[in-house]
């Protein structure tokens, strides 16, 4: 029972005058088909007088089988010749039978367009998405500055529980993993640094190096793009989910606006957390270039501290900080977008949180490339 | 099974499936403990239970996709735990599986969903492979027009079709159905039910299916297994249910709903 025999299925083809006589035998089913299909191209068919087909020998038959012998009988039939059974059981006329009532055939794959043609369509159709989303992203940033200007204005509207919720886990819990990457970079920045500076001599002046960069750029933009890692992605598949589960289409019917109540607890969050986090990168990273300045530049923390106060001031701070709740925005909203834009399967939770990170990563860099030339203009 | 006059134990007398002390339980949650239960060949057995009895995970049990804690399952008088490799994957070329939403692949379309496990296990020329395909497919009843579509461009009905249809793909001794016609609509849900006994009628099918429908049980299945207190408390035909006194089996097949479809009088 537990082996499954490998006999082969054959065929005998014998010429009698006008008659063919052909004999098969062995198992005809799925297991074997290869074997019987090669059985089958070897016999041919004959294309005159009639033809016998002698089924005793055959001891299983399955539809897969039975299709192969219907090939051959539909075959014999379209060349005029004409096919009696001997030794049928009627378990195989069955089959056959079953076989016959739904031989169908059917296309496997839609129908393949031209590839040049399917080129110059995706262009198009790529082209239609991006603009329409940018659309879209700048219809619910409208939407949601207007909700929130609306529980601006009464202030009992705000979920406090919600926001405070999001604070921890966009704020509180993103501590440790800012607070290493900051520190790490702030290191990685002095002892690089001082490698170049070194060659004119100038090693002290790496201070200044880590207190723009971190200070300026650095702090602010990492910060931004781990909390559109672990927050943005975070909004688009809890949103997404609560979508997929009808839960949103529920808040609407019930009279709560999806908005009010998931939106902008998440943004207010947002908003007031990423400045805080970034605070705090910056100093993890002043620490980490002090502490790898003292190790290995041999510049103690007095120096440090005295040097860092000549190199930068507080507008080179400001100019980081500013950015914070302009990447706030940006992340919660593409988050939020692509959270409320899930539809249909799961499937479309994984797209949306992919486009969420990449979008928000995406336009927070570009933003950020945009500020700096405002900066610069205005002599800060 | 033995049969008494001659004592020979014949092919066909072997239980399609055989449970004996049958244990599952996840973590410290026991879902079923000491169950048994045999299925015999060529029938359509219905298994019904409240929800959380166990009924999908007993399914999922036999078919290999959970281990069972303790106890034996025998599948055409095959141990499956003693089975490995080879003649593990030979056995469950014989087992044709109906998910609840047809788990059709997504990337592939229908026909090519029932050529997968043709694919897999055999080297059959694309032409046959087609062929049966199509076979497939009509024999479900699916229009053919359904070959080339995806399964998101399916309706729910036609979803299972195409799922039973991938599911009869290799001509199985047994078909498990998880909740045929959950989800269909009555006049979709009876013609499911109609495939599914003229398939078993023609194809010599043993058939194992999860259900809640009383339509489909008293139509389609020959028994009816009742799943309540982690164990088998009932196997038999509709009038052998009729007389349990089981408060849960009495409700069941008593209740308003049975007599809608014309079980029990009222």
């Amino acid at each position: 029972m537990a082996t499954i025999a490998q006999e082969k299925p054959w065929l005998s083809v014998e010429r009698k005058a006008d008659v063919t006589c052909i004999k098969a035998g062995g198992p005809w089913h799925v297991m074997s088909l290869h074997w019987a299909y090669e059985e089958v191209e070897k016999a041919g068919s004959p294309n005159t007088g009639s033809v016998e087909l002698d089924l005793q020998a055959v001891d299983k038959m399955d539809t897969a089988g039975a299709l192969l012998f219907f090939d051959m009988i539909s075959m014999c039939d379209r060349s005029g010749v004409n096919v009696s059974f001997s030794g049928i059981s009627d378990e195989q006329r069955l089959l056959l039978k079953q076989v016959e009532e739904n031989y169908e055939p059917c296309a496997i794959e839609p129908p393949r367009k031209n590839s040049l043609i399917k080129q110059v369509e995706e262009i198009g159709v790529a082209t239609v998405t991006i603009v329409e989303g940018f659309g879209a992203l700048l219809t619910f940033l409208g939407l949601v500055l207007m909700r929130l200007l609306r529980t601006i204005m009464q202030p009992r509207r705000l979920r406090l529980t919600a926001l405070v919720f999001q604070m921890e886990h966009v704020g509180l819990k993103a501590i440790p993993i800012v607070g290493l990457i900051s520190f790490l970079i702030g290191a990685v920045i002095v002892n690089q640094g001082a490698i170049q500076l070194q060659k004119f001599g100038a090693d002290v002046y790496v201070i200044d190096m880590l207190a723009f960069s971190q200070l300026r750029e650095l702090g602010i933009l990492l910060t931004a793009i781990i909390v559109a890692g672990r927050s943005g992605s975070a909004f688009t598949a809890q949103i997404g989910s609560m979508k997929l589960r009808e839960e949103v289409d529920a808040m609407e019917v019930i009279g709560l606006d999806p908005v009010e109540t998931l939106v902008l607890p998440r943004l207010i969050a947002l908003i007031l957390i990423l400045p805080i986090l970034t605070f705090y990168a910056d100093l993890m990273g002043l620490l980490g270039g002090g502490l790898m300045a003292w190790g290995t530049l041999d510049i103690s923390p007095g120096t440090f501290l005295a040097r860092l106060r000549e190199a930068a001031d507080f507008s080179t701070f400001a100019v980081g900080m500013i950015k914070a709740p302009f990447f706030a925005i940006v992340i919660a909203i593409t988050g939020c977008f692509e959270g409320l834009n899930v539809s249909g399967s799961a499937e479309s939770v994984g797209l949306h949180t992919t486009n969420s990170v990449v979008h928000s990563i995406f336009l927070v860099i570009v933003l950020n490339a945009f500020f700096a030339i405002f900066f610069t203009t205005v002599g800060l | 099974m033995i049969k008494e006059e001659t004592g020979v134990l014949s092919q066909d007398d072997i239980p399609a499936i055989r449970i004996r002390g049958l244990r599952t339980q996840f973590g410290l949650n026991v879902i079923h403990k000491d169950l048994d239960l045999d299925v015999r060949q060529g029938e359509i057995i219905g298994v019904v239970g409240g929800s959380g009895t166990g009924k999908s995970v007993l399914l999922r049990t036999i078919i290999g996709l959970i281990k069972p804690v303790e106890g034996h399952i025998e599948i055409l008088g095959i141990d499956r735990s003693r089975l490995t490799g080879e003649d593990e994957e030979t056995l469950q070329q014989k087992l044709g599986v109906l998910f609840q939403d047809g788990a059709l692949f997504g990337s592939l379309t229908v026909a090519q969903n029932i050529q997968v496990p043709l694919k897999e296990h055999f080297r059959i020329p694309q032409k046959l492979l087609d062929e049966i395909a199509a076979f497939k497919i009509s024999l479900v009843g699916l229009p053919a027009d359904a070959g080339p579509k995806y399964p998101s461009e399916l309706s729910g009905g036609m979803r299972k079709r195409a799922g039973l249809a991938r599911a009869l793909a290799l001509d199985p001794a047994l078909l498990f159905l998880d909740e045929p016609t959950a989800g269909l609509d009555p006049v979709g849900a009876a013609s499911f039910d109609r495939v599914i006994v003229e398939l078993k009628k023609a194809m010599k099918l043993t058939v194992f299916l999860v259900t809640h429908d009383l339509d489909t049980l008293s139509t389609v299945c020959d028994r009816i297994a009742v799943l309540a207190n982690k164990q088998v408390i009932a196997v038999g035909t509709m009038d052998d249910m009729l007389k349990i006194n089981h408060p849960w089996v009495k409700e069941y097949f008593h209740g308003p709903r049975s007599r809608a479809a014309g079980i029990s009088a009222a």
